[in-house]
């Protein structure tokens, strides 16, 4: 059973759709006692980092997550799911995050449109056995306007440019993956992710 | 290397896609989640539904609709047309939609858009704009309710105020080359690519290949709008995108 994170925020809908459609159970809950007994968790996120944050604390879930991951339980955090477990983000003013990752969340500085928008090819930043279950050029779905620096680049596992912006697409350190694009709306190879996570991570 | 988008747009009346030429005369063509599914499967980057008649009528937006195709693509959409709240916003998103447009609501109230993008963050919120150039050629007036009433507001002028707001990207449709098959309205889309950063789409007046070519190759849009063209089945998206690649432009193929 994979847990969805209710906390106010995010698309929830469709992650269970994109789980229900590859054949997985799940459940989205808010509620700490329910979702430790899943398997797997998902941290969806939509919205500002900030507001994020602050419901995950008034939730009583920022606390469990950590613990959660810092335990190596299989996690996926997608957009600013992702975005919250770097240690902070500078999204209308600083604020701190879970910091289970290394790295700090920035505004990208590019001449290009800001958020980006669209799909993105997720090159390899690392040879990884996800790959074997992509397309050979898989593109992915990205909506932000920040993105993660200063990561540990043992962590980064793909990658996507935009402009001269190198965006850390997906950071996977054992169990714990995370996406900045969205694996629930990449069409196939965003399925395949998922299906990565599902099956790959224990 | 992000790509330029190719973007369906499933005008829905009474649960049904339609396509208005010039905004009247509508034909009925189809159930919105079939075509949806389809466009899907031919490689479209996203969809747009417009509750075309959610204003003028009062009409609840599609939350029926927007529940059953996000359970079978597994792309992005946007959902506008009629939404006048918050908590409209939010019964969309969470039903799966990705992006809610606004239009006239938004020039009535643009507190809206602030608030969602508060709520849902910039990456939400669409501000979706029908322009007209205005008689004496110095502009574009911004209408609303589907083209019905002159708002006498500038064009580009809402469009940055929009943005400030929080709109985090632009539909901006050019009801002088709406339905004319005579390409997007070029003009108009650097005007208000000039004068804001988001991204930009271009919606009405195209009619052929060349068109999705034209609007990229002049930088004008981040993503191309069509409806009656994929509708009728005229073009594929696939067709489109084979070409543009042909031409250079970057694709997701």
């Amino acid at each position: 059973m994979i847990g969805i994170i209710d906390y106010g925020m995010g698309n929830l809908r469709s992650v269970e759709n994109a789980l229900h459609h590859i054949g997985e159970e799940c459940m989205i809950s808010g509620d700490v006692q329910e979702l430790e007994k899943c398997g797997k968790l998902i941290l969806p996120g939509v919205g500002a980092f900030g507001d994020c944050m602050a419901n995950m604390h008034q939730r009583g879930l920022a606390g469990p997550v950590k613990n959660w991951i810092d335990q190596g339980k299989p996690l996926l955090g997608i957009c600013v799911g992702m975005q919250m477990l770097f240690e902070e983000s500078e999204e209308k003013g600083i604020h701190p995050g879970l910091g289970v990752l290394k790295g700090r969340i920035v505004r990208m500085k590019t001449d290009l449109p800001v958020p980006q928008i669209g799909w993105n090819e997720l090159e390899k930043a690392k040879e990884h056995p996800l790959f074997a279950s992509l397309t050979p050029h898989p593109y992915v779905y990205y909506v932000h306007s920040y993105c993660a620096e200063d990561y540990d680049e043992a962590d980064l596992c793909g990658f996507s440019m935009y402009g001269d912006v190198k965006v850390a697409g997906l950071m996977v350190r054992g169990n714990l993956m995370a996406a900045q694009f969205h694996p629930e709306k990449s069409g196939e190879d965003g399925l395949q992710i998922l299906q990565w996570f599902a099956k790959e991570t224990v | 290397m992000i790509t330029k988008r190719i973007i369906p747009c499933l005008d829905v009346k009474d649960g049904r896609v339609v396509k208005g030429i010039n905004f009247v005369g509508l034909k009925e063509v189809g159930d919105p989640v079939e075509l949806a599914d389809e466009y899907y499967r031919q490689g479209a980057d996203e969809l747009v539904f417009l509750d075309i008649t959610a204003t003028h009528e009062h009409r609840s937006t599609m939350v029926h609709i927007v529940e059953k195709t996000a359970e079978k693509i597994f792309m992005p959409f946007t959902v506008g047309g009629g939404i006048k709240s918050v908590e409209e916003m939010q019964k969309i998103l969470r039903a799966g939609a990705d992006k809610v447009s606004l239009n006239s609501a938004a020039v009535k109230n643009p507190d809206l858009l602030s608030e969602g993008a508060r709520m849902f963050g910039d990456q939400c919120m669409v501000l979706a704009v029908d322009g007209k150039r205005r008689d004496d050629g110095s502009g574009w007036n911004v209408y609303i309710h589907g083209g019905r009433i002159d708002t006498g507001i500038d064009a580009v002028e809402w469009i940055k105020d929009g943005v400030n707001k929080g709109a985090g990207e632009i539909l901006l449709t050019s009801m002088d080359a709406d339905g004319t098959k005579q390409g997007y309205d070029i003009a108009f889309l650097q005007a208000v690519r000039s004068a804001v950063r988001v991204p930009v789409i271009a919606s009405g007046g195209c009619g052929r290949l060349e068109h999705f070519a034209e609007v990229f190759e002049k930088d004008a849009a981040d993503a191309a709008l069509a409806a009656s063209l994929f509708h009728y089945g005229e073009l594929t998206v696939g067709t489109v995108k084979e070409y543009l690649k042909e031409r250079k432009i970057a694709v997701r193929i």
